[in-house]
C-alpha cells in the first residue's frame, strides 16, 4: 500500500485497530485531515462496518487506538502501561448517520433535531431556534411539527442528517447514508450532504460502496479490502487510476475531476467536457469544484477526425495500453486524466490500435454526467 | 394502478381458511368464557343490587381492594420496569434464568404465594422473625401484607409485558441517542420509557386487574380482617359462604368487579398512543400484553 498524500498534518482523527472474528482481521491504520471527507470504499464484508463501530465505540477492537483531536477515546491491547480506554459513545463526541434515519417516532422533527442540544445542556428555548434553524437548512422548514411517520423516506433522512449535525460532533460518521433512498431522492441528499459537510467543514468517515458519493463528498478515498487498506489517496487518483481490481471495476467509470467552465468542466490538461447536469440544480458557477463521469462504452474511437457536430466533446490522444475487459478490450489513452475506452476485439483490430497510436476520441455530452462537489 | 386499486375491492375480505371442524370447539371456547358472566347477571337479584353494592360492607371493600391495587400497582411499576430493563437487556442465558424466576408465580397457584410469603416474613418466618425482633414489625395480616400478596402474583404481568416491549424496541434508537451524547438515564427517560409506553400501559392494567382479583395469597398471607385485609374477592367469598350475608350480595359484589374490569379495559381502549403515532411498536406491544393475557386466562 501506498500513502501518496503521506502523513495527514495534524489529524482529526487517527485510527489503528485490529479485530479478528474467526476467520476474518480487520487491520488498519488510518487518518483524517480536519475538515476533511474520507470515503471508506470496499464490497461487502470487507469490514467497513466494523471500522466505523470502533471509531463510534460500539466495539472494542483487540488492539488499536482511537484519537479524535487528540483526545485518546479508544485505546485496547497496547503493551503500553496505561490501563485500557473506552470513552463511552454519549461522550466520545462522535456522530453517526446510517442508511436507516432512526429517528425518534415519539418525537416531532423540530424535537428529534433538538435533542442533541438538549442532551449538551442547551436550554429549551435555544434548542428548539438551532433545532429551527437545522430544519430550514435542509430544507423542511414548515415540517417541524410532523412526526417521523409522516415524513418520507428522504424527508427523515434530511432531518436525521440535520440531528446529527446539530449534535455539533468532532467527528460525523456516514455509513451508506443513501443506499435506502431511491433514485430521485438519493441525488438530493448527497448534495444537501456537500453543502452541508463544506458550510461546517464537519470532519467525516463517509462508508459506501456507490463511487458517485465518493466523487460527489470525498476529499480522499481508502479502499478496504479483506480488512485491510489497499489504496489511500485524492478521490480523484484512486478512482481515476485504480491500483486494485475492486476499485477499477467499482469504479468502471472515467472521471474527470476539474472546474466548471460554462456549464462544462475544464480538466487539469485544459480538456473541456460538456455534459448534463443532475435535475433542478442551479447553473454551475465557473470556477466552482465540478467532476465529470461517463462509461469508457460511451467513448467513440476513430483514427480520422470525426465530422458532423453531434458529440460536442471531442478531442486527441494517443493509445498508451490496451488490456483485456469483461466486455472486450479496455484501451487507456494520454490526458490529464488518462481517458479509458471500451472497445470489442473487432473494432480494436478493424481500427489497428496499438499502443502509440494517434485517434481522435468523443463522446456525447448526454453520456456526461456533471457532479458538483 | 386503476387495477390495483380495484383488486380488493373485489375480495373485500381475505379466503376463510379455518377448518371447518375447528369452528365447534372455537364456538364452544367463547361460550366457556361468556357463559358464566351471562348466567351471573341472569342470576341477579336486581332489586337488590343498589343496596348490596352501596353497603358500608361493599363500599368498605371496594375502597380497600382499589387502595391496595393501586399501591401494589405503584410497587410493580417501581421493581418491575427496571426489573425488565434488566431482562431485555442481558445476555441472552442470564436472561432465560431470569425470565424463568419471574415466570414462576405466573404458574404457582397463589395459595403456595400465600405460604411462602408467611414463612418469608410471618412471625416465625425467615425474615419476619428479625423484623420482629429488631423493629416489631409485624406484616402478616396487615394491609401491607394484602398488598405485598397482591404485587407478588402481579409483578410478572408487568414484568413480562415490558421486557417484550423493550425487547421489539431494541437498542437501536438507545444508541442514537447516545451518539447524539445523551447520558443513559436521559435516554432512559426521553427515548426508552417513551418508546415502550404502550407496553408498559398495557403491562400497568394487567398488573392492576391481576392484584383486584388477587385472593389466593391475600387469605393465607393477610386474612379476611373487615376494613384491613378483606378485599372485594374475599367479601365475595365470605358473602357466599353466608357468613351474615347472603348469596345475593356476593353476586351484586360480583357484578361490581365485572363493571370495574370493563370500564379499565374501555379507559385503556380509548387511550392509544400508538394511533397517532402510526408506527408499528404500539401494535407489537399490544401483542405481547395479549400474549401475556392469554397465559393469564
Amino acid at each position: 500500500m501506498r500513502h501518496d498524500a503521506g502523513t495527514p498534518p495534524g489529524a482529526a482523527v487517527s485510527v489503528r485497530a485490529v479485530v479478528r472474528r474467526g476467520a476474518f482481521v480487520l487491520d488498519v491504520v488510518l487518518e483524517v485531515r480536519p475538515g476533511e471527507v474520507l470515503a471508506v470504499l470496499g464490497p461487502n464484508g470487507s469490514g467497513k462496518s466494523t471500522l466505523l463501530a470502533v471509531l463510534a465505540g460500539l466495539l472494542v477492537p483487540d488492539l488499536g487506538r482511537v484519537e479524535v483531536r487528540g483526545r485518546v477515546l479508544t485505546s485496547a491491547g497496547e503493551p503500553a502501561p496505561a490501563a485500557p480506554v473506552l470513552v463511552p459513545p454519549a461522550d466520545r463526541a462522535v456522530g453517526l448517520l446510517g442508511q436507516d434515519p432512526l429517528l425518534f417516532p415519539h418525537l416531532t422533527a423540530a424535537r428529534n433535531i433538538a435533542f442533541g442540544p438538549l442532551a449538551a445542556g442547551t436550554p429549551r428555548r435555544g434548542a428548539e431556534a438551532q433545532a429551527a434553524g437545522w430544519l430550514d437548512a435542509v430544507g423542511l422548514a414548515s415540517h417541524a411539527d410532523r412526526r417521523p411517520a409522516q415524513l418520507s423516506g428522504g424527508q427523515q433522512q434530511r432531518v436525521a442528517l440535520a440531528r446529527a449535525l446539530a449534535a455539533r460532533p468532532d467527528v460525523l460518521l456516514l455509513d451508506e447514508p443513501m443506499a435506502s433512498l431511491d433514485v430521485r431522492t438519493a441525488p438530493e441528499m448527497r448534495d444537501l450532504l456537500r453543502a452541508q459537510l463544506a458550510a461546517h467543514r464537519t470532519t467525516t468517515v463517509l462508508v459506501t460502496h456507490d463511487v458517485l458519493d465518493a466523487v460527489v463528498l470525498a476529499d480522499r478515498v481508502a479502499v478496504l479490502e479483506d480488512g485491510h487498506l489497499v489504496d489511500v489517496g485524492p478521490t480523484a487518483r484512486v478512482l481515476a487510476a485504480p491500483r486494485n481490481p475492486f476499485v477499477a471495476d467499482l469504479a468502471g467509470v472515467n472521471l474527470v475531476v476539474g472546474t466548471a467552465d460554462g456549464g462544462a468542466v475544464r480538466a487539469p490538461d485544459g480538456r473541456r467536457f460538456v455534459g448534463v447536469e443532475g435535475t433542478d440544480s442551479p447553473p454551475l458557477p465557473d470556477g466552482a469544484p465540478v467532476a465529470a463521469v461517463f462509461r469508457p462504452a460511451a467513448v467513440v474511437v476513430q483514427t480520422a477526425e470525426p465530422h458532423g457536430a453531434s458529440p460536442r466533446n471531442v478531442w486527441r490522444a494517443s493509445v498508451i495500453g490496451l488490456e483485456a475487459a469483461p466486455t472486450g478490450v479496455r484501451l487507456r489513452t494520454t490526458g490529464d486524466p488518462e481517458v479509458l475506452v471500451d472497445l470489442t476485439p473487432a473494432a480494436v483490430a478493424e481500427l489497428g490500435l496499438v499502443p502509440g497510436a494517434d485517434v481522435w476520441l468523443s463522446v456525447k455530452a448526454s453520456e456526461v454526467g456533471l457532479h458538483r462537489r | 394502478m386503476t387495477r390495483s386499486r380495484s383488486h380488493p375491492r373485489s375480495h373485500p375480505r381475505p379466503a376463510g381458511t379455518v377448518p371447518r371442524l375447528l369452528a365447534l370447539p372455537a364456538a364452544l371456547g367463547i361460550a366457556l368464557l361468556v357463559l358464566p358472566l351471562v348466567a351471573l347477571f341472569v342470576r341477579a337479584d336486581w332489586a337488590t343490587v343498589p343496596a348490596a353494592i352501596t353497603s358500608p360492607e361493599a363500599r368498605q371493600a371496594l375502597g380497600l381492594s382499589l387502595r391496595t391495587g393501586l399501591a401494589a400497582t405503584a410497587v410493580c411499576l417501581v421493581l418491575g420496569v427496571p426489573l425488565a430493563l434488566v431482562i431485555a437487556r442481558a445476555r441472552p442465558r442470564v436472561a432465560a434464568v431470569v425470565r424463568a424466576l419471574v415466570t414462576v408465580p405466573l404458574v404457582l397457584p397463589p395459595m403456595v404465594g400465600g405460604v411462602a410469603l408467611l414463612y418469608l416474613l410471618g412471625r416465625t418466618g425467615l425474615v419476619g422473625r428479625y423484623l420482629d425482633l429488631a423493629f416489631g414489625v409485624r406484616i402478616p395480616f396487615t394491609t401491607t401484607a394484602v398488598v405485598l400478596a397482591q404485587a407478588f402474583v402481579a409483578l410478572p404481568f408487568l414484568v413480562i409485558a415490558v421486557e417484550g416491549a423493550l425487547r421489539t424496541a431494541g437498542t437501536r434508537y438507545e444508541t442514537v441517542a447516545a451518539t447524539l451524547g445523551a447520558s443513559r438515564g436521559l435516554t432512559f427517560r426521553r427515548i426508552t420509557l417513551p418508546l415502550v409506553l404502550p407496553g408498559l400501559v398495557a403491562g400497568t392494567v394487567l398488573c392492576f386487574a391481576r392484584a383486584l382479583g388477587e385472593f389466593g395469597a391475600t387469605a393465607l398471607f393477610a386474612g379476611n380482617a373487615p376494613g384491613v385485609t378483606r378485599t372485594m374477592p374475599l367479601a365475595i367469598y365470605t358473602a357466599f359462604n353466608g357468613a351474615g350475608v347472603s348469596q345475593d350480595s356476593a353476586v351484586a359484589l360480583s357484578l361490581l368487579l365485572v363493571v370495574v374490569a370493563v370500564v379499565i379495559l374501555v379507559l385503556v381502549r380509548g387511550w392509544r398512543p400508538d394511533r397517532e403515532r402510526g408506527s408499528g411498536s404500539g401494535g407489537t406491544a399490544g401483542g405481547t400484553a395479549g400474549g401475556t393475557a392469554g397465559v393469564a386466562a
